[in-house]
């Protein structure tokens, strides 16, 4: 019968998006788990001292960086799909560059130039003769310092996000806004935006997330949010330090439900698929003088700023004070990053189809808040992620060993926790929010009678995502992929914590080297960093013009 | 069906999940307490020092023994706890960190192993290693103040507790209470006063930060010498790195001047990274010989050399950079108080808006 085909169809769903939330979502249960313990008086003595704090800049900082990177975003993607002004070809790719630059390295580049010791204040101090006090100068260790910082690094997420949702729109709506006498400006605003909403909410809490869990950028501009207390809390020499950085996690968990919350909201009822599939080339308004130069300067400042300025100056110090260890980085490490993003990726948009698809097939309330479970890891901090791993993955290796010391006398020792599965484990729980969202925003602008559509002609739903909605889809899994690529490259705390031995990756190099406060020497694998970055942000930008329906390929 | 994208691309997931599992297995280290006579013999150790000049160490012991080290470098909390999380699974050997509170919470927490080795017994004075041989010091490093040599007398500031005089309002640089060296330097401040004095202290310390703690130990320095603040507490090495490194590091550590505190009194604040061997270890044989070789005179000179710390044997010769601050009187407070004190400290540095 069909409708117990169907029944058994959704409970097999469920029981596969049960089976991959649960595995991902392990790691943060048992870290929550602690919160009941005993804290020694560490916690009332955290909750009347610098928690208010915590809550304060963690909230000042997402609001900061989520306006600045809305506006960033979606300013300089509608600016490079319809309009024409110098230069803009070039910004279409070069917009997406600041995705290869970890956010930690932008903020050491930044303090290191801006602070009052760096080359620009004593530059002026030396020209016009200032001491200290003498001046006014923004401190760039500092809450808004941290919200530029960031912002210039993530707003990538939005611009990508918002850029696909643009090119992929169908020319008729823009056509209509025209005929019914709408300028460019009220087209985007009226038109465009809201039909591009989905897809800029979900770049936008991919930027909200990695706020959160920023841990590095955060520190060198000495601000005091959840992540960094957390990790103050968890390197306590203190045996109670574990459960207190576990509840300070779960606080953070609030913020995270609360952004999925207004996320949810945000997208609402509304539907989202385009009913024409005329597409031809976009309009384009041809802008002159003055308003050319202005999209222009928009366009450059955050390649320049977010990009071009740190390259420079990790190239630089390389060059003169770089790392002994230079041939090792660039090939032995770098490939070890190349090697483990290539894998990670590969798993998370694997995963990411199969929990987006299931949801697909069988809407309900069961199979929405899997998904959503599935991606609360992004906003965790890379290091409580860590913990939960070890605890769950050691746990794993115990009872391994246990069965197998009874059934065969001798035990294999840690399968899992000294191999790079528990890495690649970390990498899921902590990315799979990435491809998740990509491929989510991009299902829902496919029209649900495709999927009638291909049921009728007599498909299964494996046939149908094999044969229609993965052929559809190929651009964004192949962004998801990339995205996560450079995420995976760029992580440094559980690949740190959860590596075999004598295992090293180009973050690991760094973070050793810029930990012991040698960060002339740390260069050169920042830079071999950001040049692996490079390769998949290439990718994806060339992939970008390519994606538009119709268009010639 | 072998055209089937999902098949193909379920197929090569799992590939490449088989080929991540299989090939690490290969490079881990026996974990197996009875070894073979022909494998090689190995010793494993999880350590918190990041430092290149360890990597020479541990190959001058393999060049001399025979036994391969194979290390894990992280965060001594982490690395702590996935002793902890690995119990009697656990391949290492020996756990180094490079803060003596961090060693005591080890202890107490029953990782360590007693060790009894005359060696290492007639090498480190008594308060740098632990009574019954859990952990001994590897390197000492001594917190110190620099003041700029152009804006301060050697003679204005004597002992940390100068720092909280008025007279210093805005002018004291420092690096965050998050760091573990202020914890320990505030831990040792609790054992030499009460707490209501030492918070007093505290408070008056933090009326006189020149700006916001942020930054490193060479930060501080390279403030120091920018002109932001006009004395700063920082670890011996870092600036002794300083004055052997960059043509810009070198600059600013010569305008700075180092005052050895409490010279007189109960001594300068001097901090241990140091080791210990980890209870149930497969190798201990190894890690004891491992140990031995750390306080050696080889090791200890590329320590000292490398890393520029203060040998932990004494007699041993420091670098010229070091050598040229002087010598000194140590607090002899022993490394376990440090960790005993430790969450006393943070709460009071905590209350005083110390971030």
């Amino acid at each position: 019968m069909v409708g117990d085909d169907r029944r058994r169809d959704g409970l097999v769903t469920l029981v596969g998006l049960a089976l991959i939330t649960g595995l991902v979502a392990t790691p943060l249960a048992v870290v929550v788990a602690n919160v009941g313990a005993e804290s020694g008086g560490l916690w009332a003595h955290l909750a009347s001292t610098v928690l208010s704090d915590y809550v304060r800049n963690t909230l000042l900082l997402a609001a900061g960086v989520g306006s600045l990177s809305l506006v960033l975003g979606v300013a300089t993607a509608w600016l490079v799909t319809v309009c024409r002004f110098p230069g803009r070809r070039l910004f279409r790719w070069a917009l997406l560059l600041p995705l290869a630059i970890p956010t930690y390295l932008g903020a050491y580049a930044y303090t290191d130039l801006l602070q009052f010791s760096g080359p620009v204040q004593t530059w002026l101090r030396a020209t016009f003769e200032w001491t200290r006090g003498d001046y006014v100068f923004p401190e760039v260790r500092s809450l808004a310092g941290a919200v530029v910082i960031l912002a210039l690094g993530l707003y990538p997420y939005v611009y990508l996000a918002a850029r696909t949702a643009f090119v992929e729109q169908s020319v008729c709506v823009l056509e209509v806004a025209r005929t019914l006498g709408h300028g460019p400006w009220r087209a985007f605003r009226r038109v465009a935006l809201p039909m591009a909403r989905p897809s800029i909410i979900a770049g936008l809490s991919l930027v909200l997330m990695e706020t959160l869990a920023e841990f590095g950028a955060v520190e060198y501009c000495a601000v005091d949010t959840f992540a960094t207390g957390i990790y103050r809390t968890f390197k306590l020499p203190n045996g109670h330090a574990l459960t207190v950085a576990a509840q300070l996690s779960a606080c953070l968990l609030l913020f995270v439900v609360l952004l999925i919350g207004l996320e949810a909201f945000a997208r609402r009822a509304a539907r989202f698929h385009h009913t024409s599939a005329r597409y031809r080339n976009l309009p384009s308004w041809e802008l002159r003088g003055p308003r050319a130069a202005l999209a222009t300067v928009a366009c450059a400042a955050p390649v320049l700023f977010g990009f071009a300025v740190p390259a420079a100056i990790f190239a630089r110090r390389a060059w003169l004070e770089g790392d002994a260890r230079a041939r090792e980085m660039f090939f032995e490490i770098g490939t070890n990053s190349f090697v483990l993003g290539a894998i990670a990726s590969t798993l998370a948009v694997t995963l990411a189809v199969l929990v987006t698809f299931g949801r697909r097939l069988h809407t309900n309330p069961a199979t929405r808040l899997m998904t959503r479970i599935a991606s609360i890891g992004y906003a965790i901090p890379g290091g409580v992620i860590a913990i939960g791993i070890l605890i769950a993955v050691t746990w794993a290796d115990h009872r391994i060993n246990a069965v197998a010391g009874f059934l065969f006398g001798t035990t294999p020792g840690l399968v899992l926790s000294g191999t790079v599965v528990a890495i690649l484990y970390g990498y899921q729980t902590r990315f799979l929010a990435v491809s998740i969202h990509l491929v989510q925003a991009s299902l829902l602008r496919v029209r649900p009678s495709v999927d009638d559509a291909a049921r009728t002609l007599g498909a299964s739903p494996i046939r149908m995502l094999g044969r229609v909605h993965l052929p559809l889809l190929r651009g964004t899994l192949l962004a998801a992929g990339m995205l996560v690529f450079v995420d995976v490259v760029k992580e440094l705390p559980a690949t740190l914590i959860l590596r075999p031995f004598g295992f090293e990756t180009l973050s690991v190099r760094v973070y050793q080297l810029a930990s012991d406060e040698r960060l002339g020497e740390a260069s050169t694998g920042a830079l071999a960093l950001i040049l692996v970055g490079l390769v998949p942000v290439a990718i994806l930008s060339r992939m970008l013009d390519r994606t538009r329906p119709g268009a010639p390929t | 069906m072998s055209h089937h994208p999902l098949l193909r691309a379920s197929i090569l997931a799992v590939l490449l999940l088989a080929v991540a599992c299989a090939q690490p297995e290969d490079s881990t280290p026996p974990t197996e307490t009875e070894e073979p006579a022909q494998t090689e013999q190995v010793v494993n150790v999880y350590t918190a020092r990041h430092y290149d000049s360890d990597d020479a160490v541990y190959e001058l012991f393999n060049k001399e023994t025979g036994i391969r080290v194979n290390i894990i470098e992280g965060d001594s909390a982490a690395l702590l706890e996935r002793l902890r999380r690995e119990g009697d699974q656990s391949p290492a050997d020996l756990f180094v960190a490079v803060d003596a509170g961090r060693l005591a919470q080890a202890e107490s927490e029953g990782i360590f192993a007693a060790t009894s080795s005359p060696v290492l017994e007639e090498r480190i004075p008594a308060h740098l290693r632990h009574p019954e041989g859990l952990w001994f010091g590897l390197t000492k490093r001594a917190r110190v103040i620099v003041y700029a040599k152009d804006r301060v007398q050697g003679d204005e500031i004597t002992t940390y507790e100068d720092l909280a005089d008025p007279k210093w309002k805005g002018r004291v640089l420092i690096r965050s209470s998050s760091n573990i060296y202020n914890q320990s330097l505030m831990a040792s401040i609790l054992d030499a006063a009460d707490e209501e004095t030492a918070e007093a202290w505290c408070e008056g310390l933090v009326a006189n930060f020149a700006r916001k703690p942020q930054g490193g130990d060479r930060d501080q320095i390279r403030a120091l010498a920018a002109g932001e603040g006009d004395v700063a507490v920082v670890n011996t090495y870092y600036l002794a790195q300083m004055a052997a490194g960059s043509p810009e590091d070198q600059a600013a550590a010569a305008q700075v001047a180092v005052a050895f505190p409490n010279q007189g009194g109960r001594g300068t604040h001097v901090n241990i990274s140091g080791a210990g061997v980890v209870e149930g270890g497969p190798n201990q044989g190894n890690a004891v010989r491992l140990l031995e070789f750390l306080t050696g005179p080889a090791a200890q000179e590329i320590y000292a050399g490398g890393n520029k710390e203060y040998p932990v044997v004494s007699g041993y010769a420091v670098v010229p950079e070091l050598e040229a601050y002087g010598e000194f009187e140590e607090d002899p407070v022993n490394a376990s108080v440090l960790g005993t004190n430790n969450q006393q400290a943070l709460m009071v540095m905590d209350r005083c808006g110390w971030r």
